[in-house]
């Protein structure tokens, strides 16, 4: 049959090396070897099983891929695990201590903040980002804060509703 | 969604980053934020064979004020702009312009010098940078050298830096007493790139003489655009309703745009004259002293 497409490396062979990491994720210290274009998320997933953190387009635009990389938000879709070397990262199972949810999480089951969940663990890092930030956003600063993250199922109220409670009850609890 | 494969630096120096781009020559590419590059990447429109991630340079990020300038460091991020106090009130247009910039994990991420050298004709630092007369310095093999901001941009995604050179810094002259800016963006949906944006700088005399004025179009043309005949028009003259819709009438005219899903030309150079008259509305009240947000989602 014809080949549609091109050889996966026409020039020369490169060989690459394997980079060695050590990334603190959610408070512990994580090392693998992994290949230069690994991207965060998959080194989340695929190396350490954390599959918490979703990819829903893999094109930087729908952040259900959100985690944190020392305390700031991003899309670990977008990001190589390499760059990330003894850096620290927070992903969604980071938030529940001792089996008990964080308080965004209580939030968003209490409010229905979610349907399907697939958006969910993006929209509660990023709530986390704009919470640790901004302890009282506003409904406007926190429709910009998730302006980042599609959520196909809920229409987004009521993850707003859930965002506004959670920055109560973080306050509560501080 | 993998890149092709490529082998990662990750120099420690700048002395050392010019060294490795130098000897890996144009298959190897600097990785700042990494915001315009990974997808490019992943979806193989891309594929440098080496990467030279310059985040672990120490000095890059920083943001000062220097001779009558304000200087930022290429790895400023979006949102440091965004959030710094002294930046939206001394350059509130540079505030307007890191705020409608994707969205917060873009701008978490996001450089400003990436964002200049990516050259990308509908980003939202070119034309802003544009209107404030912005300097660019790069370090090559050869040493520094400095650039306009007009002479960096050559033409849709290229600049006039070589593949050796890296971009260092962004130097912005401080503005006047009695000036004023604003950054206006006409997006379809939050986070979107610009339908088409528009960068006034204008500083006044006695509050209503133009005594100097800079013009950028954004997503107009193949690269930013500076209205220079719409300024020249303006400059010197006391301001009036008339004079400013004769000025946005020129505007129309040196605009270049192009028909593509987020409009059709004609369109887009009716929206220029809409938003040079209600940027030069939000710049005027600036340079009078008054406080206006511009932010939308
Ligand atoms: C979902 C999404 C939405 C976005 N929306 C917008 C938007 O609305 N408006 C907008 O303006 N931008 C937008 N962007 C792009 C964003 O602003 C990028 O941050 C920016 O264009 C590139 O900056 P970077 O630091 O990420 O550069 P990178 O992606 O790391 O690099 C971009 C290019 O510049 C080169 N480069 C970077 N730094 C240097 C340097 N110091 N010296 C020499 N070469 C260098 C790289 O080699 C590469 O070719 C968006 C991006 C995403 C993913
Ligand atoms: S999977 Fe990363 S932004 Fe959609
Ligand atoms: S709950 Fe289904 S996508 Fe948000």
């Amino acid at each position: 049959m014809e080949r549609r497409w091109k050889p996966f490396m026409s020039e020369e062979k490169q060989v690459i090396l394997k980079k060695k990491v050590v990334i603190k994720i959610n408070g512990k210290d994580c090392e693998r070897e992994v290949e230069p274009r690994m991207l965060l998320v998959d080194f989340l997933r695929d190396e350490l099983g954390l599959t918490g953190t979703h990819i829903g387009c893999d094109t930087s635009n729908c952040g259900a891929c959100t985690v944190l990389l020392d305390g700031r938000s991003i899309k670990s879709c977008t990001f190589l695990a390499v760059a990330a070397d003894g850096r620290q990262v927070k992903t969604v199972e980071g938030l529940a201590e001792d089996g008990k949810l964080h308080p965004i999480q209580e939030a968003f089951w209490e409010h229905h903040g979610l349907q399907c969940g697939y958006c969910t663990s993006g929209m509660l890092m990023s709530a986390l980002h704009l919470l640790s930030h901004n302890p009282s956003p506003t409904d406007y600063q926190v429709r910009r804060g998730i302006a980042g993250n599609l959520c196909r199922c809920t229409g987004y109220q009521f993850i707003v509703d859930s965002v506004k409670d959670a920055a109560k009850r973080m306050k509560a609890t501080r | 969604m993998y890149p092709r494969p490529f082998e990662y630096f990750s120099p420690q120096t700048l002395d050392e980053a010019v060294a490795l781009l130098s000897q890996l020559g144009e298959a190897a590419k600097v990785l700042a934020g990494g915001q315009s590059l990974i997808p490019l990447m992943k979806l193989r429109m891309s594929s440098p064979r080496y990467l030279v991630d310059i985040n672990r340079i120490g000095g890059l990020s920083r943001v000062a004020q220097r001779n009558g300038a304000m200087i930022f460091g290429t790895l400023a991020r979006h949102v440091e702009i965004e959030d710094s106090i002294a930046i939206k009130s001394k350059l509130p247009i540079m505030h307007d312009t890191a705020s409608v910039i994707g969205d917060t994990q873009v701008r978490n991420l996001g450089t400003i010098g990436g964002a200049l050298a990516h050259a990308d004709p509908a980003g939202d630092w070119p034309p802003t940078l544009l209107a404030l007369n912005a300097k660019v310095k790069c370090c090559g093999p050869k040493g520094e050298r400095t650039l306009s901001t007009d002479e960096l941009l050559v033409d849709a995604y290229s600049t006039n830096l070589s593949a050796s050179e890296v971009l260092t810094e962004i130097s912005v002259p401080l503005p006047w007493a009695g000036s004023g800016g604003a950054y206006l963006k006409f997006e379809r949906k939050a986070g979107d790139f610009a339908v088409a944006s528009v960068a006034v700088q204008i500083a006044l005399d006695n509050g209503e003489t133009c005594r100097d004025i800079g013009v950028g179009l954004g997503a107009v043309g193949l690269t930013a655009i500076r209205a220079r005949k719409a300024e020249s028009l303006l400059r010197g003259k006391k301001l009036s309703k008339a004079l400013i819709q004769d000025a946005a009438k020129q505007i129309s005219a040196e605009a270049d745009p192009f028909s593509d899903i987020r409009g059709t030309a004609d369109y887009k150079r009716h929206l220029v004259t809409v938003l040079f008259e209600r940027a030069m509305n939000v710049a005027m009240r600036r340079a009078h002293g008054e406080e206006v947000e511009t932010v939308h989602v």
